[in-house]
Protein backbone atom coordinates (compact mmCIF):
# COMPACT_ATOMS: atom_id res chain seq x y z
CA UNK A 1 0.00 0.00 0.00
CA UNK A 2 1.27 3.18 -0.80
CA UNK A 3 1.70 6.25 1.68
CA UNK A 4 3.80 9.12 -0.18
CA UNK A 5 6.21 11.03 2.43
CA UNK A 6 5.25 14.06 1.84
CA UNK A 7 1.22 14.18 2.65
CA UNK A 8 -0.74 14.48 5.50
CA UNK A 9 -3.55 12.01 6.24
CA UNK A 10 -6.41 11.83 8.54
CA UNK A 11 -8.06 8.51 9.88
CA UNK A 12 -10.99 8.88 7.78
CA UNK A 13 -8.60 7.88 4.52
CA UNK A 14 -8.09 11.69 3.07
CA UNK A 15 -4.57 12.72 2.50
CA UNK A 16 -3.94 16.48 1.90
CA UNK A 17 -0.86 18.03 -0.40
CA UNK A 18 -0.02 21.42 0.38
CA UNK A 19 1.57 23.52 -1.93
CA UNK A 20 2.01 26.96 -0.60
CA UNK A 21 -1.75 28.73 0.68
CA UNK A 22 -3.49 25.74 -1.00
CA UNK A 23 -4.23 22.28 -1.07
CA UNK A 24 -5.32 19.17 -2.41
CA UNK A 25 -7.02 16.51 -0.99
CA UNK A 26 -7.66 12.96 -1.94
CA UNK A 27 -8.39 9.67 -0.52
CA UNK A 28 -5.75 7.06 0.18
CA UNK A 29 -4.64 4.13 -1.57
CA UNK A 30 -5.79 1.84 1.28
CA UNK A 31 -9.20 3.79 0.78
CA UNK A 32 -9.42 3.18 -2.70
CA UNK A 33 -8.67 -0.36 -1.98
CA UNK A 34 -11.40 -1.24 0.69
CA UNK A 35 -13.66 0.40 -1.58
CA UNK A 36 -12.95 -1.45 -4.91
CA UNK A 37 -14.04 -0.07 -7.90
CA UNK A 38 -15.23 3.74 -8.20
CA UNK A 39 -17.53 4.52 -10.50
CA UNK A 40 -19.29 7.76 -9.75
CA UNK A 41 -17.88 10.89 -7.35
CA UNK A 42 -20.22 13.13 -5.93
CA UNK A 43 -18.40 16.51 -6.08
CA UNK A 44 -18.82 19.79 -4.47
CA UNK A 45 -18.69 23.22 -6.72
CA UNK A 46 -15.92 25.59 -7.19
CA UNK A 47 -16.42 28.71 -4.77
CA UNK A 48 -18.52 25.57 -2.26
CA UNK A 49 -16.67 26.27 1.61
CA UNK A 50 -15.22 23.27 3.28
CA UNK A 51 -15.15 22.98 6.44
CA UNK A 52 -13.05 20.72 8.80
CA UNK A 53 -14.75 18.14 9.74
CA UNK A 54 -17.66 17.94 7.64
CA UNK A 55 -18.63 15.97 4.93
CA UNK A 56 -17.61 17.75 0.91
CA UNK A 57 -17.80 14.56 -1.67
CA UNK A 58 -19.06 10.88 -1.89
CA UNK A 59 -17.04 8.54 -3.63
CA UNK A 60 -19.00 5.48 -4.68
CA UNK A 61 -18.03 2.28 -5.27
CA UNK A 62 -19.45 -1.00 -6.83
CA UNK A 63 -20.64 -2.08 -3.64
CA UNK A 64 -20.78 0.98 -1.35
CA UNK A 65 -21.01 4.95 -0.97
CA UNK A 66 -18.40 6.71 1.48
CA UNK A 67 -18.70 10.30 2.55
CA UNK A 68 -15.28 12.04 2.49
CA UNK A 69 -14.75 14.25 5.42
CA UNK A 70 -12.71 17.75 5.16
CA UNK A 71 -9.04 17.59 6.61
CA UNK A 72 -8.94 21.17 6.58
CA UNK A 73 -11.01 24.72 5.78
CA UNK A 74 -10.75 26.36 2.98
CA UNK A 75 -12.67 27.32 -0.11
CA UNK A 76 -13.15 25.14 -3.40
CA UNK A 77 -10.91 27.08 -5.99
CA UNK A 78 -10.60 23.82 -8.45
CA UNK A 79 -12.27 20.33 -9.11
CA UNK A 80 -10.86 17.14 -10.60
CA UNK A 81 -13.09 17.65 -13.33
CA UNK A 82 -11.31 14.11 -15.15
CA UNK A 83 -12.88 12.40 -12.24
CA UNK A 84 -16.49 13.11 -13.43
CA UNK A 85 -15.94 11.05 -16.15
CA UNK A 86 -13.69 8.93 -15.17
CA UNK A 87 -13.69 7.88 -11.76
CA UNK A 88 -12.14 4.82 -12.16
CA UNK A 89 -8.57 6.86 -11.77
CA UNK A 90 -9.08 6.57 -8.14
CA UNK A 91 -8.28 3.28 -8.14
CA UNK A 92 -5.37 3.86 -10.60
CA UNK A 93 -3.68 5.85 -8.70
CA UNK A 94 -5.42 7.53 -6.04
CA UNK A 95 -2.73 10.36 -4.63
CA UNK A 96 -2.26 11.33 -8.54
CA UNK A 97 -6.00 12.04 -8.70
CA UNK A 98 -6.42 14.29 -6.51
CA UNK A 99 -10.39 15.27 -5.95
CA UNK A 100 -10.45 18.91 -4.66
CA UNK A 101 -7.77 22.01 -4.59
CA UNK A 102 -9.08 24.69 -1.95
CA UNK A 103 -7.31 27.46 -0.39
CA UNK A 104 -5.72 27.12 3.20
CA UNK A 105 -7.66 28.94 5.67
CA UNK A 106 -6.16 28.19 8.45
CA UNK A 107 -2.51 26.16 8.19
CA UNK A 108 -2.39 25.05 11.97
CA UNK A 109 -5.33 22.54 11.18
CA UNK A 110 -2.38 20.95 9.71
CA UNK A 111 -0.87 20.50 13.09
CA UNK A 112 -3.99 18.01 14.05
CA UNK A 113 -3.39 15.34 10.97
CA UNK A 114 -1.53 12.07 11.01
CA UNK A 115 2.10 11.75 8.85
CA UNK A 116 2.78 8.86 6.70
CA UNK A 117 4.87 6.47 9.61
CA UNK A 118 1.66 7.41 11.61
CA UNK A 119 -1.12 6.62 9.29
CA UNK A 120 1.07 3.21 7.56
CA UNK A 121 0.82 2.09 11.40
CA UNK A 122 -3.23 2.98 11.90
CA UNK A 123 -4.27 1.17 8.64
CA UNK A 124 -1.92 -1.85 9.26
CA UNK A 125 -3.46 -2.83 12.49
CA UNK B 1 -17.59 -16.63 11.81
CA UNK B 2 -18.19 -19.71 10.15
CA UNK B 3 -16.19 -20.63 7.34
CA UNK B 4 -17.28 -23.01 4.18
CA UNK B 5 -14.18 -25.67 3.41
CA UNK B 6 -13.38 -23.16 0.56
CA UNK B 7 -12.52 -20.61 2.60
CA UNK B 8 -8.25 -21.40 2.08
CA UNK B 9 -8.69 -21.08 -1.22
CA UNK B 10 -10.47 -17.63 -1.41
CA UNK B 11 -7.87 -16.16 0.74
CA UNK B 12 -5.38 -18.10 -1.74
CA UNK B 13 -6.97 -16.34 -4.50
CA UNK B 14 -6.55 -13.10 -2.62
CA UNK B 15 -10.29 -12.47 -2.45
CA UNK B 16 -11.41 -10.15 0.07
CA UNK B 17 -13.84 -11.47 2.22
CA UNK B 18 -16.91 -9.99 4.08
CA UNK B 19 -19.25 -11.57 6.52
CA UNK B 20 -22.68 -12.34 5.10
CA UNK B 21 -25.48 -14.04 7.02
CA UNK B 22 -22.73 -15.68 9.54
CA UNK B 23 -19.87 -16.72 6.94
CA UNK B 24 -17.14 -15.10 6.25
CA UNK B 25 -17.02 -15.29 2.05
CA UNK B 26 -15.65 -13.74 -0.49
CA UNK B 27 -16.99 -10.70 -1.85
CA UNK B 28 -14.95 -10.23 -4.46
CA UNK B 29 -11.42 -11.80 -6.09
CA UNK B 30 -10.30 -9.30 -8.16
CA UNK B 31 -13.32 -6.66 -9.70
CA UNK B 32 -16.95 -7.01 -9.03
CA UNK B 33 -16.78 -5.88 -12.77
CA UNK B 34 -14.89 -8.28 -13.90
CA UNK B 35 -16.05 -10.62 -12.27
CA UNK B 36 -19.78 -9.68 -13.38
CA UNK B 37 -18.80 -9.90 -17.20
CA UNK B 38 -17.18 -13.00 -16.87
CA UNK B 39 -20.42 -14.79 -16.10
CA UNK B 40 -22.35 -12.59 -18.82
CA UNK B 41 -20.07 -13.34 -21.66
CA UNK B 42 -18.00 -16.75 -20.66
CA UNK B 43 -18.38 -18.30 -17.08
CA UNK B 44 -17.66 -17.61 -13.60
CA UNK B 45 -17.81 -20.24 -10.65
CA UNK B 46 -19.04 -18.77 -7.09
CA UNK B 47 -18.94 -20.66 -3.56
CA UNK B 48 -21.88 -21.17 -2.44
CA UNK B 49 -21.44 -23.53 0.34
CA UNK B 50 -22.76 -21.37 2.91
CA UNK B 51 -26.84 -22.23 1.34
CA UNK B 52 -28.86 -24.20 3.51
CA UNK B 53 -29.84 -27.72 2.97
CA UNK B 54 -32.63 -29.36 4.05
CA UNK B 55 -34.35 -32.90 3.87
CA UNK B 56 -37.98 -33.70 4.06
CA UNK B 57 -38.80 -36.83 3.82
CA UNK B 58 -41.61 -39.85 4.89
CA UNK B 59 -44.75 -41.39 3.66
CA UNK B 60 -46.51 -38.21 3.95
CA UNK B 61 -43.49 -35.51 2.89
CA UNK B 62 -45.48 -34.43 -0.32
CA UNK B 63 -49.29 -33.14 1.30
CA UNK B 64 -46.84 -31.71 3.76
CA UNK B 65 -44.68 -29.44 1.72
CA UNK B 66 -47.51 -28.69 -0.10
CA UNK B 67 -48.74 -26.99 3.28
CA UNK B 68 -46.05 -25.06 4.01
CA UNK B 69 -44.50 -24.04 0.02
CA UNK B 70 -46.62 -21.88 -2.17
CA UNK B 71 -46.14 -23.79 -5.28
CA UNK B 72 -47.17 -27.14 -6.08
CA UNK B 73 -44.68 -30.09 -5.33
CA UNK B 74 -47.54 -33.24 -5.76
CA UNK B 75 -47.37 -32.20 -9.66
CA UNK B 76 -43.62 -32.53 -9.92
CA UNK B 77 -42.05 -35.27 -11.81
CA UNK B 78 -38.72 -37.42 -10.09
CA UNK B 79 -36.09 -34.87 -10.92
CA UNK B 80 -38.17 -31.63 -11.02
CA UNK B 81 -37.37 -28.61 -8.68
CA UNK B 82 -39.69 -26.21 -8.13
CA UNK B 83 -38.94 -22.37 -6.98
CA UNK B 84 -41.74 -20.94 -4.34
CA UNK B 85 -41.97 -19.57 -1.07
CA UNK B 86 -42.43 -20.29 2.63
CA UNK B 87 -45.12 -17.65 4.38
CA UNK B 88 -46.09 -16.64 6.95
CA UNK B 89 -50.08 -16.97 7.83
CA UNK B 90 -50.31 -12.61 7.29
CA UNK B 91 -48.69 -13.78 3.96
CA UNK B 92 -45.11 -12.03 4.75
CA UNK B 93 -42.43 -14.45 3.06
CA UNK B 94 -40.37 -16.66 5.83
CA UNK B 95 -38.11 -17.32 3.08
CA UNK B 96 -38.05 -18.22 -1.07
CA UNK B 97 -36.55 -21.96 -1.71
CA UNK B 98 -35.79 -24.46 -4.28
CA UNK B 99 -37.59 -27.74 -3.94
CA UNK B 100 -35.84 -31.03 -5.32
CA UNK B 101 -38.23 -33.90 -5.67
CA UNK B 102 -36.46 -37.08 -5.48
CA UNK B 103 -39.25 -38.88 -5.19
CA UNK B 104 -43.27 -38.35 -3.84
CA UNK B 105 -41.68 -39.48 -0.35
CA UNK B 106 -37.91 -37.90 -0.50
CA UNK B 107 -37.10 -33.93 -0.88
CA UNK B 108 -34.32 -31.53 -0.65
CA UNK B 109 -35.08 -27.75 0.31
CA UNK B 110 -32.25 -25.52 -0.39
CA UNK B 111 -33.06 -22.46 1.85
CA UNK B 112 -31.15 -19.13 2.19
CA UNK B 113 -27.97 -19.08 4.70
CA UNK B 114 -29.31 -16.19 6.81
CA UNK B 115 -32.63 -17.99 7.04
CA UNK B 116 -31.85 -22.09 7.51
CA UNK B 117 -32.10 -22.01 11.00
CA UNK B 118 -35.44 -20.40 11.16
CA UNK B 119 -36.46 -22.02 8.33
CA UNK B 120 -35.86 -25.51 10.40
CA UNK B 121 -37.72 -24.52 13.02
CA UNK B 122 -40.79 -23.18 11.19
CA UNK B 123 -40.86 -26.34 8.56
CA UNK B 124 -40.25 -28.89 11.96
CA UNK B 125 -43.04 -27.02 14.06
CA UNK B 126 -45.72 -27.19 10.91
CA UNK B 127 -44.90 -31.18 10.48
CA UNK B 128 -48.28 -33.17 9.66
CA UNK B 129 -48.50 -37.07 9.40
CA UNK B 130 -45.10 -39.84 8.75
CA UNK B 131 -42.47 -37.06 7.49
CA UNK B 132 -38.84 -36.25 8.93
CA UNK B 133 -37.35 -33.34 8.75
CA UNK B 134 -33.40 -32.91 8.71
CA UNK B 135 -30.74 -30.12 8.39
CA UNK B 136 -27.67 -31.37 6.50
CA UNK B 137 -26.47 -27.78 5.96
CA UNK B 138 -23.34 -29.30 7.22
CA UNK B 139 -22.80 -31.95 4.81
CA UNK B 140 -22.97 -30.35 1.61
CA UNK B 141 -20.76 -27.95 -0.28
CA UNK B 142 -22.58 -26.28 -3.64
CA UNK B 143 -21.18 -24.37 -6.13
CA UNK B 144 -22.81 -22.63 -8.85
CA UNK B 145 -21.23 -22.36 -12.99
CA UNK B 146 -22.76 -19.71 -14.35
CA UNK B 147 -22.42 -18.11 -18.07
CA UNK B 148 -23.09 -19.13 -21.73
CA UNK B 149 -20.31 -21.43 -21.29
CA UNK B 150 -21.09 -23.20 -18.34
CA UNK B 151 -22.68 -25.83 -20.06
CA UNK B 152 -20.40 -27.12 -22.91
CA UNK B 153 -17.08 -26.68 -20.15
CA UNK B 154 -18.79 -28.81 -17.09
CA UNK B 155 -20.46 -31.32 -19.74
CA UNK B 156 -16.53 -32.31 -20.98
CA UNK B 157 -15.84 -33.10 -17.22
CA UNK B 158 -18.77 -35.81 -16.36
CA UNK B 159 -19.93 -39.33 -18.17
CA UNK B 160 -23.49 -38.42 -18.41
CA UNK B 161 -24.55 -35.69 -20.74
CA UNK B 162 -25.35 -32.45 -18.98
CA UNK B 163 -27.05 -30.83 -21.51
CA UNK B 164 -30.32 -33.23 -21.33
CA UNK B 165 -30.91 -31.52 -17.45
CA UNK B 166 -33.22 -28.74 -18.56
CA UNK B 167 -33.79 -25.85 -16.49
CA UNK B 168 -35.26 -26.26 -13.05
CA UNK B 169 -34.33 -29.86 -13.28
CA UNK B 170 -31.01 -32.22 -11.75
CA UNK B 171 -29.08 -35.52 -11.92
CA UNK B 172 -27.02 -37.30 -10.07
CA UNK B 173 -23.98 -37.39 -11.73
CA UNK B 174 -20.27 -39.18 -10.84
CA UNK B 175 -17.58 -37.14 -11.91
CA UNK B 176 -14.01 -39.43 -11.30
CA UNK B 177 -14.74 -40.30 -7.28
CA UNK B 178 -17.19 -37.39 -6.70
CA UNK B 179 -20.89 -37.98 -6.23
CA UNK B 180 -22.39 -34.86 -7.42
CA UNK B 181 -26.18 -33.23 -7.63
CA UNK B 182 -25.85 -31.07 -10.60
CA UNK B 183 -29.44 -29.13 -10.98
CA UNK B 184 -29.94 -26.54 -14.14
CA UNK B 185 -30.64 -23.69 -11.87
CA UNK B 186 -28.68 -19.98 -11.06
CA UNK B 187 -29.14 -16.61 -9.75
CA UNK B 188 -27.71 -14.77 -12.37
CA UNK B 189 -29.98 -15.10 -15.84
CA UNK B 190 -27.29 -16.52 -17.56
CA UNK B 191 -27.34 -20.75 -18.10
CA UNK B 192 -25.53 -22.70 -16.26
CA UNK B 193 -25.71 -25.00 -12.91
CA UNK B 194 -25.49 -25.11 -9.14
CA UNK B 195 -23.77 -28.40 -8.21
CA UNK B 196 -23.66 -29.89 -4.77
CA UNK B 197 -21.74 -32.93 -3.52
CA UNK B 198 -19.54 -33.45 -0.03
CA UNK B 199 -17.74 -30.91 0.93
CA UNK B 200 -14.32 -31.56 0.08
CA UNK B 201 -15.53 -32.91 -3.26
CA UNK B 202 -17.20 -29.57 -4.05
CA UNK B 203 -13.71 -27.78 -2.94
CA UNK B 204 -12.33 -30.07 -4.91
CA UNK B 205 -13.81 -29.53 -7.90
CA UNK B 206 -13.69 -25.70 -7.56
CA UNK B 207 -10.35 -25.61 -7.44
CA UNK B 208 -10.43 -27.83 -10.63
CA UNK B 209 -12.45 -25.37 -12.42
CA UNK B 210 -10.59 -22.27 -11.08
CA UNK B 211 -7.43 -23.74 -13.02
CA UNK B 212 -8.99 -24.58 -15.61
CA UNK B 213 -9.39 -20.78 -16.31
CA UNK B 214 -13.10 -20.37 -15.23
CA UNK B 215 -13.13 -16.87 -13.09
CA UNK B 216 -13.86 -17.66 -9.77
CA UNK B 217 -16.67 -14.56 -8.62
CA UNK B 218 -17.94 -13.20 -5.12
CA UNK B 219 -21.35 -12.28 -3.42
CA UNK B 220 -20.67 -8.96 -4.87
CA UNK B 221 -21.37 -9.49 -8.61
CA UNK B 222 -23.87 -12.60 -7.71
CA UNK B 223 -25.34 -9.64 -6.49
CA UNK B 224 -24.92 -7.84 -9.47
CA UNK B 225 -25.96 -10.81 -11.53
CA UNK B 226 -29.23 -11.35 -9.83
CA UNK B 227 -30.52 -7.91 -9.82
CA UNK B 228 -29.97 -7.13 -13.57
CA UNK B 229 -32.03 -10.49 -13.96
CA UNK B 230 -34.88 -9.12 -11.31
CA UNK B 231 -34.03 -12.09 -8.82
CA UNK B 232 -35.01 -11.13 -5.35
CA UNK B 233 -33.04 -11.24 -2.43
CA UNK B 234 -34.39 -12.09 0.75
CA UNK B 235 -34.24 -9.71 3.31
CA UNK B 236 -34.07 -7.03 0.06
CA UNK B 237 -36.99 -8.02 -2.09
CA UNK B 238 -38.71 -10.51 0.25
CA UNK B 239 -39.12 -10.01 3.84
CA UNK B 240 -41.51 -11.05 6.47
CA UNK B 241 -43.51 -7.74 5.36
CA UNK B 242 -42.48 -7.75 1.72
CA UNK B 243 -45.04 -10.99 0.57
CA UNK B 244 -44.06 -12.79 -2.59
CA UNK B 245 -47.07 -10.93 -4.34
CA UNK B 246 -45.67 -7.21 -3.56
CA UNK B 247 -42.82 -8.73 -5.37
CA UNK B 248 -43.92 -9.76 -8.20
CA UNK B 249 -43.72 -13.56 -7.88
CA UNK B 250 -47.51 -14.78 -8.34
CA UNK B 251 -46.37 -17.47 -10.75
CA UNK B 252 -44.78 -19.39 -8.17
CA UNK B 253 -47.92 -19.47 -6.02
CA UNK B 254 -50.08 -22.25 -7.21
CA UNK B 255 -53.86 -20.86 -6.10
CA UNK B 256 -55.41 -23.62 -7.35
CA UNK B 257 -54.11 -25.77 -4.20
CA UNK B 258 -56.72 -26.12 -1.55
CA UNK B 259 -54.36 -24.76 1.00
CA UNK B 260 -51.24 -23.80 2.41
CA UNK B 261 -50.14 -21.34 4.93
CA UNK B 262 -50.67 -17.82 3.93
CA UNK B 263 -52.76 -19.03 1.22
CA UNK B 264 -56.15 -16.51 1.85
CA UNK B 265 -53.68 -13.69 2.92
CA UNK B 266 -51.93 -13.59 -0.32
CA UNK B 267 -55.01 -14.54 -2.47
CA UNK B 268 -56.91 -10.74 -0.93
CA UNK B 269 -53.53 -9.22 -1.82
CA UNK B 270 -53.00 -10.08 -5.19
CA UNK B 271 -56.73 -8.79 -5.17
CA UNK B 272 -56.23 -5.23 -4.14
CA UNK B 273 -52.12 -4.92 -4.52
CA UNK B 274 -50.85 -2.18 -3.02
CA UNK B 275 -47.80 -1.70 -4.20
CA UNK B 276 -45.47 -3.57 -6.46
CA UNK B 277 -41.77 -4.09 -7.22
CA UNK B 278 -40.59 -1.98 -10.72
CA UNK B 279 -37.20 -1.39 -12.34
CA UNK B 280 -36.07 2.48 -12.17
CA UNK B 281 -33.70 4.23 -14.37
CA UNK B 282 -32.07 7.25 -13.06
CA UNK B 283 -31.70 10.09 -14.99
CA UNK B 284 -29.05 11.80 -14.00
CA UNK B 285 -25.59 10.12 -13.29
CA UNK B 286 -25.68 9.10 -9.12
CA UNK B 287 -25.93 5.84 -7.82
CA UNK B 288 -29.16 4.27 -5.85
CA UNK B 289 -28.80 2.01 -3.09
CA UNK B 290 -31.12 0.12 -1.02
CA UNK B 291 -33.43 2.15 1.38
CA UNK B 292 -33.25 5.55 -0.70
CA UNK B 293 -36.66 6.71 -0.76
CA UNK B 294 -38.44 7.54 -3.75
CA UNK B 295 -41.36 10.64 -4.34
CA UNK B 296 -43.59 11.58 -6.24
CA UNK B 297 -43.71 15.34 -5.36
CA UNK B 298 -43.52 15.75 -1.72
CA UNK B 299 -44.99 12.33 -1.26
CA UNK B 300 -43.03 9.07 -0.31
CA UNK B 301 -43.99 6.43 -2.60
CA UNK B 302 -41.83 3.59 -2.20
CA UNK B 303 -38.21 2.97 -1.37
CA UNK B 304 -34.78 1.08 -3.58
CA UNK B 305 -34.67 -2.22 -2.68
CA UNK B 306 -31.51 -2.94 -4.47
CA UNK B 307 -29.50 -0.66 -6.62
CA UNK B 308 -26.41 -0.13 -8.50
CA UNK B 309 -24.52 1.40 -11.76
CA UNK B 310 -25.76 -1.65 -13.44
CA UNK B 311 -22.39 -3.29 -14.80
CA UNK B 312 -23.94 -4.52 -18.18
CA UNK B 313 -25.89 -1.39 -18.99
CA UNK B 314 -23.53 1.12 -17.52
CA UNK B 315 -26.29 3.21 -16.22
CA UNK B 316 -27.89 3.76 -12.91
CA UNK B 317 -30.52 1.39 -12.65
CA UNK B 318 -32.79 0.07 -9.76
CA UNK B 319 -35.12 -2.17 -8.14
CA UNK B 320 -37.93 -0.68 -6.23
CA UNK B 321 -40.97 -1.28 -4.33
CA UNK B 322 -43.97 1.29 -5.75
CA UNK B 323 -47.00 2.35 -3.89
CA UNK B 324 -49.60 1.59 -6.82
CA UNK B 325 -50.56 3.89 -9.06
CA UNK B 326 -47.04 5.37 -9.49
CA UNK B 327 -45.99 1.97 -10.29
CA UNK B 328 -46.91 1.84 -13.94
CA UNK B 329 -44.24 1.76 -16.57
CA UNK B 330 -42.81 5.87 -17.40
CA UNK B 331 -44.04 6.96 -14.28
CA UNK B 332 -41.83 10.12 -13.92
CA UNK B 333 -40.60 9.91 -10.23
CA UNK B 334 -37.44 11.09 -7.93
CA UNK B 335 -35.01 9.44 -5.84
CA UNK B 336 -33.62 10.91 -2.74
CA UNK B 337 -30.11 11.04 -2.37
CA UNK B 338 -28.32 12.04 0.53
CA UNK B 339 -29.54 15.40 -0.17
CA UNK B 340 -30.73 15.83 -3.85
CA UNK B 341 -33.42 14.35 -6.11
CA UNK B 342 -32.87 12.53 -8.79
CA UNK B 343 -35.15 12.01 -11.34
CA UNK B 344 -36.08 8.48 -12.49
CA UNK B 345 -38.59 6.86 -14.27
CA UNK B 346 -40.36 3.59 -13.72
CA UNK B 347 -38.86 0.39 -16.04
CA UNK B 348 -39.12 -3.50 -16.82
CA UNK B 349 -38.17 -4.79 -13.25
CA UNK B 350 -36.08 -7.19 -15.34
CA UNK B 351 -32.76 -4.59 -15.98
CA UNK B 352 -31.03 -6.96 -18.61
CA UNK B 353 -33.99 -5.84 -21.11
CA UNK B 354 -33.48 -2.02 -20.39
CA UNK B 355 -32.87 -0.30 -23.44
CA UNK B 356 -31.84 3.69 -23.25
CA UNK B 357 -34.94 6.09 -24.32
CA UNK B 358 -37.44 2.49 -23.92
CA UNK B 359 -40.18 4.57 -22.98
Amino acid sequence: MKTPKELYYQETHEWVKVEGDFAYIGITDFAQDELGEVVFIEMPEVEDQLSKDTEFATVESVKAASDLIAPVSGVIVEINEELEDSPELLNEDSYENWIVKIELEDKSELEGLMDADAYKKLTSE
Amino acid sequence: MEKTTLHKDHVRLGAKMVEFAGYEMPIQYTSIKEEHEAVRKNVGVFDVSHMGEIYVYGKDATPFIDTIFTNNVAKLNQGDIAYGFMCYDDGGTVDDLLVYKYNDTFYLLVVNAANKDKDFEWISQHKKGQVDVADKSNEYGQIALQGPNAVGLLNGMCEKDLSLIKPFTFMECQMGERELLISRTGYTGEDGFEIYGEPDDIASLFNELVESGVTPCGLGARDTLRYEAALPLYGHELSPTITPVDAGMSFAIDFDKTHFIGKDALFRHKQNKKRRLVGLELLKKSVPRETYPVYKGDTQVGHITTGYISPTKGVPLAMALIDKPHDKRGSDLEVGIRNKRIPARVIKKKLLNYKPNQN
